[in-house]
């Protein structure tokens, strides 16, 4: 045997009900690689890797380490075995500090007390030697989101674990956090660790992976050598056919103005200042306007203060030339604004409805669905049958299927099936294809553009700048809180709106 | 929901769920039963076989059943309704003293008949259910806190008034004790709620009367409201998510007062039943009232599901029933921590569907590896 495999999952078969997660998956990790897993949303990346961690048990199929057959039953058989996890969300005590997160489940205690003195060495070190920056005494609820990141793999690396899955690492973390962790993961493969990262950015797997196995709806496509593939081939195999990257459409023709917003000031809830700063500007019926910025600068202020969902104190908002600048959120609806919100757990969908009685969110009212304020079932289950199938939502059983248990590319789809469906003139969509698949994405940025083709205004927010570029008419720099510059993708380059964005440059007064 | 499934029985959820409770219920039995050899072993067969039959035992008995369960099953509908909204209405109590105050205010002060009682009860609970809803959607304040603080503030609301109007007291109407309302028997026999068709089938039980029907209607108008309409989507995506509900145009504000309000109209009404009986008099004490706190576990014995609900508060007034007749072998203090320890291991018919679950998913993947 050549090969020297620290993990092999052999045949791996787990079922849920209505759907096989994984089918006969085989997946083997080299000792000090980084394998990349590869697949769609729903694909099942996540659920081998909670088989391997020990959260399920398959149905069929054998786990070994190093050569031999081993039994995961649940996360501490994992840990013994040397297998730490960062999960997508993390798993961390928020008001607890950074040093007591990492010693959680394995602290020393002498006569029942704990013993941290040697802990805060242990991680100090850790912390010194990966370039993992961390402050031990600071609480969870009070770091960013890319150190507590640092803190999960902190958690590993003090268990002295070997073997450390990454699920979707990169999806909550600037680019600058993202080179950084990829500069510690190939620290780590020097130091002989193996790592499994399981993504579905294809530029990351090409800058770190060694080898990627690809999963398509559940069953194992192949392992390749990164150094022998392209992107475009990991795509096909990921997707099953060509994907195209760049988004396909016609020249842009403007019509009427659809929203007009003049000198909007939304307050902050973090600070005392305003995240929105007098904000003007126009779209059009049959355009794309692209709001494109760094994260937290006023971005996500500005389309709740546009959707209703928070107050704005300046400012007006005018749809279809009637203004809504103080319109109760159902009324902005009746009005024809679709809003794809940013946070489609929090907002976008009832989790633990079905996916039926998710279709009908923002439509259950209408004469169509109930009668005398009695929900028409039938017509709800009709709908939800028509937009599943229209908008391809793919879910365990249906209609019938409970939101929380889809993946999150599906629960993006319905809410995108639901919004567009609602046949809107305004489309607001924020961070609509974030932490999707390329397939996914190609699909959501098609339907976009459909809907501009129908003659609908579409207000995009994006922190992708390639999206950015991609798909829209006109692009609108935000920075602070108010709109630095606005661009034409044609004529302007992915540098020149990095320097506006980062606030070293900004366009005369008069403009945008 | 769809009734195509082809699952096996034991898969499919509501029959795993009434499972669930019955075996959570017979481990509580035998529990309370090992509890009560500890504490009297001569006794402790007697009083087991008392506390399962006497509910049967009679007429007289299983009037009784019917009569107690109606005000707790109004109370589980309390608590559960404001449940699905995602409120914990500890207030029950509150809205059921005050749905008897103004139930009897009706029936002794003014002499009205007995519908127009029920109706104020449900005026009177539904006040009280306001104010924690107003506090909680306005000024966010946790409703758990206000409900409690209107506990008290109802109990001695209701005592100060009763103590000071010599006609709403018994000994304003010929009987000796000033310390409780009139008997409605003597006050206003129109008050009373009537047999209606149980008139026949229990004798001259003086437990019996319509309340027990009216309070499977409310109990099924309820699960219509939550289950059928547009207002109990919009109650329950509330409860489930305040933000995807204020995302919808929801408005949550209003579905969290009128969510406690109706659970407050609800409460209310149970106090009216219980005491338009005409077999209670609103006695006045400086203790709250246990017959809304004990809609909780009903509540909860029930998932919240309003249908569930009649069948717990059923079996709650049962073996309340069946403990009374325990005495004197037992005294009332150790019937009750009896009666608790197995209420309290019914309620974890939650614990007892996984293990059902389980046991299924165990017998499947067997079955499967042999063939």
């Amino acid at each position: 045997m050549a090969d020297n495999f620290v993990i092999e999952m052999l045949h791996i078969t787990k079922e849920f009900p209505g759907i096989k997660a994984n089918d006969d998956v085989t997946l083997q990790l080299r000792k000090g690689e980084i394998h990349a897993l590869l697949g769609e949303n729903g694909a099942g990346k996540s659920t081998l890797m909670s088989v391997l961690f020990g959260l399920y048990q398959p149905e069929k199929g054998v786990i070994k380490k190093n050569g031999k057959e081993v039994k995961i039953q649940n996360p501490n058989d994992a840990n013994a075995l040397g297998i730490g996890m960062v999960h997508q969300h993390f798993k961390l005590v928020e008001c607890f500090t950074v040093l007591d997160n990492i010693i959680l489940g394995v602290e020393d205690t002498r006569h029942g007390f704990l013993q941290k003195d040697a802990a805060r060495k242990k991680v100090m070190q850790l912390s010194e030697k990966y370039g993992l920056k961390v402050d031990p005494d600071a609480l969870v609820s009070d770091i960013s989101v890319g150190m507590q990141q640092r803190v999960e793999i902190l958690k590993m690396l003090y268990r002295d674990n070997e073997i450390l899955i990454f699920d979707e690492p990169t999806a909550v973390l600037t680019p600058q956090e993202i080179d950084e962790l990829m500069e510690i993961m190939r620290g780590f493969k020097a130091e002989g660790k193996s790592i499994l990262f399981i993504t579905h950015k294809l530029n990351e797997i090409m800058a770190v992976a060694d080898r990627c196995t690809v999963l398509q709806k559940g069953r194992g496509i192949g392992t390749v050598d990164i150094a022998n593939t392209t992107k475009e081939e990991l795509s096909r195999m990921m997707v099953g056919r060509d994907v195209q990257f760049a988004v396909d459409k016609a020249p842009c023709k403007p019509g009427r103005t659809i929203l007009e917003v003049n000198g909007l000031v939304v307050p902050s809830k973090v600070h005392k200042n305003n995240a929105v700063r007098g904000v003007s500007f126009e779209a059009k019926a049959g355009e794309i306007v692209c709001v494109a910025g760094i994260e937290g600068n006023g971005q996500t202020e500005l389309i709740y203060g546009l959707t209703g969902l928070e107050k704005v104190t300046g400012g007006t908002i005018k749809l279809n030339g009637k203004d809504i600048t103080n319109a109760p959120i159902r009324e902005r609806s009746k009005d024809g604004m679709s809003h794809i919100p940013e946070d489609r757990h929090k907002h976008g969908l009832v989790l633990d409805y079905t996916v039926a009685d998710n279709m009908v969110l923002q439509r259950y009212w209408q004469p169509e669905f109930q009668n005398h304020g009695f929900i028409k079932k039938g017509a709800v289950m009709d709908y939800a049958e028509r937009l599943i199938k229209q908008y391809d939502v793919r879910s365990g059983q249906g209609p019938i299927t409970i939101a929380r248990s889809m993946s999150g590319g599906n629960q993006q789809k319905a809410i995108i099936a639901r919004e567009v469906d609602k046949d809107p003139d305004l489309l607001v969509a924020v961070q609509p294809t974030r932490g999707l698949d390329v397939g996914a994405i190609e699909y959501i940025h098609k339907q976009i553009v459909a809907e501009r083709d129908k003659g609908k205004a579409v207000l995009l927010v994006s922190l992708e700048l390639d999206e950015v570029m991609n798909l829209s008419d006109r692009i609108l720099v935000m920075y602070e809180g108010e709109i630095v510059g606005e661009f034409d993708p044609k004529t302007t380059t992915v540098e020149e709106l990095g320097l506006y964005m980062a606030g070293a440059k900004k366009q005369g007064e008069a403009k945008a | 929901m769809s009734k195509k499934s082809k699952q096996p029985l034991l898969q499919n959820p509501g029959v795993v769920g009434v499972l669930a409770s019955l075996l959570s219920i017979v481990i509580g039995l035998v529990l309370g039963f090992i509890l009560l050899v500890i504490l009297n072993p001569g006794a402790s067969l007697d009083g087991m076989k008392a506390m399962m039959t006497t509910g049967f035992a009679s007429m007289d008995k299983f009037g009784k059943v019917l009569y107690q369960a109606a005000p707790l099953m109004m109370c589980g509908l309390s608590v559960g309704f404001a449940f699905k909204t995602g409120l914990f209405n500890i207030g029950a109590p509150g809205q059921y003293t005050m749905g008897a105050f103004f139930a009897l205010l009706c029936g002794i002060q003014f002499q009205m008949p007995w519908f127009v009682c029920l109706l104020a009860s449900a005026i009177g609970g539904a006040i009280w259910g306001i104010f924690p809803g107003l506090f909680k959607a306005y000024f966010n304040v946790n409703e758990v806190i206000t409900s409690i603080m209107f506990n008290w503030i109802g109990m001695y609301l209701v005592n100060l008034i009763l103590a000071n109007s010599p006609h709403m007291l018994a000994s304003g109407w010929g009987a000796s004790n000033s310390d409780r309302t009139a008997a409605l028997s003597a006050a206003n026999p129109g008050a009373i709620l009537p047999k209606g068709p149980f008139a026949g089938l229990f004798g001259n039980s003086s437990w019996i009367n319509i309340g027990i029907i009216l309070s499977i209607i409310f109990a099924l108008i309820v699960w219509v409201v939550l289950q059928k309409t547009t207002f109990g989507y919009e109650l329950k995506a509330c409860g489930l998510s305040r933000d995807a509900a204020q995302y919808a145009g929801i408005n949550a504000k209003r579905n969290i007062v009128l969510s406690m309000v109706i659970a407050g109209a609800l409460s209310g009404i149970g106090g009216g039943i219980y005491y338009l009986a005409g077999t209670g008099q609103y006695v006045i004490e400086k203790s709250i009232l246990g017959m809304g706190f004990n809609g909780i576990p009903v509540a909860l014995l029930a998932s919240s599901n309003p249908v569930g609900t009649i069948f717990s508060a059923l079996f709650i007034s049962y073996i309340q029933v069946g403990g009374a007749a325990m005495q004197p072998a037992y005294s009332s203090e150790t019937i009750d921590i009896v009666i608790a320890v197995i209420i309290y291991l019914a309620a974890f018919a939650l614990l007892m569907r996984g293990v059902i679950a389980k046991a299924v998913s165990g017998r499947k993947e067997k079955g499967g590896a042999a063939k």
